[in-house]
This record gives structure tokens, sequence and C-alpha cells, in this order.
């Protein structure tokens, strides 16, 4: 019986949550409010376990909102990836969440709240098999970042919202444009229905759908910030206070699970004559934003702004995946996905515990007092420096050999897309290095070690060490996950299943 | 009719583009209202205009296309709340950082410069 509502679940949860947040018993004390949202998010982790369960034994569930059957009504698909996704989202919040129960959720209201309506949307953009859906909810995720992005206030962050709040009013207006475009032609707003029609268009009106799908690239290009488009990235990310910028970790991975989800079923490689469509642009681009995330990362002045620019990185390095687009490369690319998704949070919470306890400098590579406790954060960033820039024993080094893998099919992708990749990983230890070495054994004795500065609370730690704890777990269980995502991959590739299956409930 | 409500949408995004580029948060507010309005109308037209059509089968004897006015719907909704909070955040930015630019201080002059 539950079952059957699986795919709404993740939506709707954290929807009722938050708004249950707001409400007086819940909404007069912090302590409340803290520990109702925890559980929630325990309880959206085994909504997530679930899901991977249903979606790998069961094959994909559909779910049509008010039954109304497709390709009128709005509904929601659960298949291998979207089903990963959700569980990746659930397992950031878990880490963000305890991180601010740490003491980040008191300098302004509603924190809790926010934090869940933002959940909401992401898991709503993941699992959302209609264009306009996916509209609305990245507009719900939107609304609630925005605000999350100002939490607490201070000059920095009004600036840096002032420029991401523009900007993505600017994108949701060409997503608009895209749609009424894409509707204007094909005549349908069901991402399946789309791609059965791309088939049977007329040739004049190839040009406008053509012009509707690169206009959605560049829409999700500035969520992901693929190259021309990501200059807003590092000031946003640096600007955010520590948990909020661990959630937004997430926001980059919905723009290219977009890129994956629209571009593979509706202008992907059977979509007759605008097949592929985006493939020219995203081979310059995705190579170009991995040299740019380099290069920014080289000249991070601080770790908050390196955890940015490593983002980047890994964005540019996920866009290539994308670019190649064998079932192959994706599967490695999902696996890279969750891996530089949790690591990417976990330093930047870490980039703000480091900060906290050096004082004045923060987190910027000068010189400063000594950390209080050095061997628990630099243990700490030690992992995730190796992790992230693809060292074994850690789960950036599974990824990338893979993708290394996938692109070495043919020798020409080889050639480009293995120099940029090594030597965006080499930029990354230089630069990573390069922080280690300032932040911990820059110490000048000047400023000794203060009373005042507290021991890091034990709920942030456990935040900070559950995020890094999934990288060697993902290297233990690398021959299962692997396993799924290759499946979710060549589930993702596998259109005419898709189509068969969706369009078919809607003749019954 | 066609070419004028095409005239429209373009005159509109026309400016919407130019004052969003402007480096002032009113223009931008403005700018982005504007570009806001040429979507509505576009998402309108893009189940084709028809004069006289109701979006209910029967009402009438010519029918139009229901779906974009749902569509206009929802994108009118969030199009509104989202120029409201643009411009509580640009007040806030004003008073936060003392001058409306964007960039959140403004550009050195070209004199200023040389001296």
């Amino acid at each position: 019986m539950m079952q059957q509502h699986l795919p709404l679940l993740p939506v709707i949860f954290p929807l009722i949550i938050g708004t249950l947040l707001l409400l007086p018993p819940i909404a007069n004390s912090l302590m409340r409010q803290r520990s109702v949202t925890l559980l929630a998010s325990l309880v959206i982790i085994a909504l997530g376990i679930w899901m991977i369960q249903v979606a790998h034994l069961e094959g994909i569930q559909l779910y049509f909102l008010g039954d109304w059957k497709p390709p009128f009504g709005i509904l929601l698909v659960l298949d291998r990836t979207s089903a990963l996704m959700v569980l990746l989202t659930s397992l950031l919040t878990l880490g963000a969440l305890l991180y601010a129960t740490g003491g980040d959720d008191n300098t302004g209201m509603h924190f809790y709240p926010l934090f869940m309506f933002q959940v909401a949307g992401v898991n709503g953009a993941f699992l959302t098999g209609d264009l306009f859906n996916l509209f609305v909810f990245f507009e719900v995720l939107l609304m609630a970042s925005y605000s999350l992005l100002i939490h607490g206030g201070g000059k920095q962050r009004t600036q840096a919202a002032m420029h991401y709040v523009v900007l993505n009013l600017v994108g949701s207006a060409f997503f608009l444009f895209a749609l009424g475009i894409l509707y204007g032609t094909l005549g349908t707003l069901n991402m399946a229905d789309m791609a059965a029609r791309v088939h049977h268009l007329n040739p004049d009106e190839l040009a406008l759908v053509k012009t509707g799908g690169l206009l959605l690239l560049v829409v999700f290009g500035l969520k992901s910030a693929l190259l021309p488009l990501q200059f807003w990235l590092p000031r946003t990310y640096s600007a955010a206070s520590a948990p909020v910028a661990a959630l937004f970790a997430i926001m980059t991975k919905v723009g290219i699970y977009s890129i994956l989800r629209v571009h593979t079923l509706i202008f992907g490689p059977e979509a007759g004559e605008l097949a592929n469509l985006i493939q020219p642009w995203l081979w310059p681009l995705s190579l170009l934003t991995l040299a740019i995330g380099a290069v920014g990362a080289l000249a991070s002045p601080s770790l908050r702004m390196l955890a940015a620019n490593l983002v980047i990185i890994s964005v540019g390095t996920l866009l290539i995946a994308a670019a190649i687009a064998t079932p192959q490369a994706i599967g490695a690319a999902l696996y890279y996905l969750v891996h530089s998704t949790l690591v990417a949070a976990a330093l930047f919470l870490l980039a703000d515990a480091i900060g906290e306890q050096r004082g004045k400098p923060g987190d910027r590579f000068v010189a400063a007092r000594r950390v209080q406790q050095p061997i628990l954060l630099g243990t700490a960033f030690f992992v995730a420096a190796l992790s992230v820039a693809g060292m074994p024993p850690f789960s950036g080094f599974i990824g990338k050999l893979m993708l290394l893998q996938a692109a070495g099919q043919t020798s020409l992708i080889a050639s480009w897309v293995w120099p940029a990749i090594l030597i965006s990983s080499l930029a990354a230890i230089i630069a990573l290095s390069r922080a280690g070495t300032s932040l911990f054994w820059r110490v000048n004795n000047r400023g000794n070690i203060s009373a005042e500065v507290k021991p890091l609370p034990l709920l942030k730690l456990s935040g900070i060490w559950f995020l890094l704890a999934c990288s060697p777990l993902m290297v233990i269980f690398a021959g299962s996950i692997t396993e799924y995502t290759q499946l979710a991959a060549e589930q993702l590739f596998d259109i005419q299943t898709t189509l068969d299956l969706i369009l078919q409930q809607g003749d019954k | 009719m066609e070419a004028l409500f095409a005239f429209s949408i373009g005159l509109l995004t026309a400016s919407g583009v130019f004052l969003t580029l402007r480096g002032r948060t009113f223009p931008v507010a403005v700018g982005i209202t504007l570009l806001s309005y040429a979507v509505n109308l576009f998402l309108f037209s893009s189940g084709r205009l028809t004069i006289n059509g109701a979006a209910v089968l029967g009402a009438s004897e010519v029918y139009t296309d229901p779906v974009p006015q749902a569509l206009v719907l929802t994108a009118i909704v969030i199009g509104f709340a989202m120029t409201a909070f643009l411009l509580i955040l640009a007040m806030r930015s004003r008073a936060d950082l003392g001058n409306d630019h964007v960039d959140g201080r403004l550009p050195i002059e070209p004199e200023e410069k040389k001296k």
C-alpha cells in the first residue's frame, strides 16, 4: 500500500515536516526543531534506501499525480538514477544538519523549515518526469536557497546573494522561454512524450526545437556552473554558512542530473535529426570548465574558496562524462558524482571548523595561531584532501580511474580527456597541500591558544566525520555500488523501454 | 495580430535585457520584471493565438489550448514572488552595503584611479 506512493514520499515528507516546524509546538524551541529535523532526515535516508531497493529489484516505478495518465498529467518517475540521487541528498542532509545543530542554526529564524523545503525541492527535481514540473521544483529549491544563503546576514552574504538571485531569476526566465518554444513545437511537456515526438517533427520546426534544447542547456549550465556561467559559484559558496554551503554541494548536481536526464532522453542518441544535440557544445565547455576550476583552485586565498573551486573541477569532470555519453562513462560519472558531492560538503564543513579555531584570520591561507585540535581536524583534512584529489585508497581514486577507463575507449577522446583530468587532479593536489601546510603548520606564536576558543562540539564533529566516512565506505562497497551505477546508466540510455512503459500506461 | 504580439514580446525582452545589464539594483529589478512579462506573454502564445476561443470544450465554436494558460498562471505567481523577494533583497543590500550597486561597491571612476 505504502509502496504505491513511494515516489511521492521524499517530496511530500520534507514539505510536511517543514510546515510542522513553522507551527507552535515545535517552532517555540530550537531544541525541538533540531530533534524533529534530525529524526526527519533519518526517515528520509530510510526512504532513500527503500527507493534504491525498489528501483533496483522491481524496475521503474511511475506515480501519476491525481491519477491523470500521461501524456496529460504530471508524473513522477522513480528509476535507479533518481533513487540514487535521492539517497545522496538525504545523506548530505543528515551531515549538514548534524553540523548545523552545533550552533549555526541560531543566527536567524526558520533555518530548519527552509532546509526541509530545499530538500523537498531537490528531491522533486530528481523525481519528476515532466519538464514544467521540473521548472516548478527548481523554483522551490531556489527560493529556499536564496533565503538560506543570506541566513545569518552580513555584508558578504548580501553581496553574494544579490548576484545569485539576479542570475537565477534570469535563468528562470530562460527556462520559461525554452519551455514555451518546446511546448509550441512538440505540443507536450511530458519528457517521455517529448522524446517520442521529436521523431515526427516538421522540418521547418527543427531549428526551433534545437533552440529550445540549447536554451535548456544554458539554464542547466547556469545551475551546474558550466564554464561561461560559473563565475557566481565561488563567491556564493564561500559566503554561505557552512551547513548551507554543504547542502549547496548538491545544487550543481541538480543541473548535471537535469542535463543527463533531459538531453539523453529527449535529445539523446535516438532523437533522429536532433541526436546528440549538445555534444559539440559540451566537449569544449566541459574541458574549459575543468581548466578554469584548476586555475581557480591554485589561486584560492582561503579554504572555502578552494573547496568552491574544487566543486567546479568536479562539475567539469562530470560534464566530460556527459559529453562522452556512453553508458560506461555515465556509470562512472554517477559513482564520481556521489563521491564528489559528499566530500565537497565535508570540506566546506571542515573549512568552517578550522576557521573558527584559528581566530581572526579564519580559513585564509596566512599564518595564524595554532588550531586547538590539530590531530582531529588535521586527520579529517588529510582524508578529505586525498579523497578529493583522487589518491588511493579513497573513493576519488576509483571514480576518476573508472572515468579514465571509460574515456580510453577511443584514442581521440583519451588524448583530450586524460590530460585534462590528470592535470586538474595535479592542480588540486598542489592547492590542497599548500592549504594544509598553511592552515596547520604556519603558526605564529604571538597569539597563544586562548581559553576562549572552545573545542569543536561533538555534533559538528560527527557531521564532518559522517560525510567523510562515506569515502572509505564507497571504496569497501565499490563492487556493488559500481554495479548499481552501471545498471542505472544503462537504464538511462535504454530510452525505448522507458518510453514504452510510460506511454503505454497512458493508453490503458 | 501575430506581428504586433511578437513585436511587443521582442520589445519587452530587449528592454528587460538592457535594464538587467545595468549596474544599479533598481533598473535590474525593473529589467527582471519586464523580462518576466515578456516570458509570460511568450508562454501564452505557445498554444497559438486564438480569438473568441474558450479554454473549455463546447463553450464556444473554436477552443483554445488550456495548458499554456495554466503554465502562465504558475509562471506569474512564481515571477511575482521572486520579484518581491528581489526588491526586499535590494533594499537590504542598500542598507547593509551603503550603496545600490549590484556589486555592493561603486566602481572606481577613471580620474580617481589616476591619482
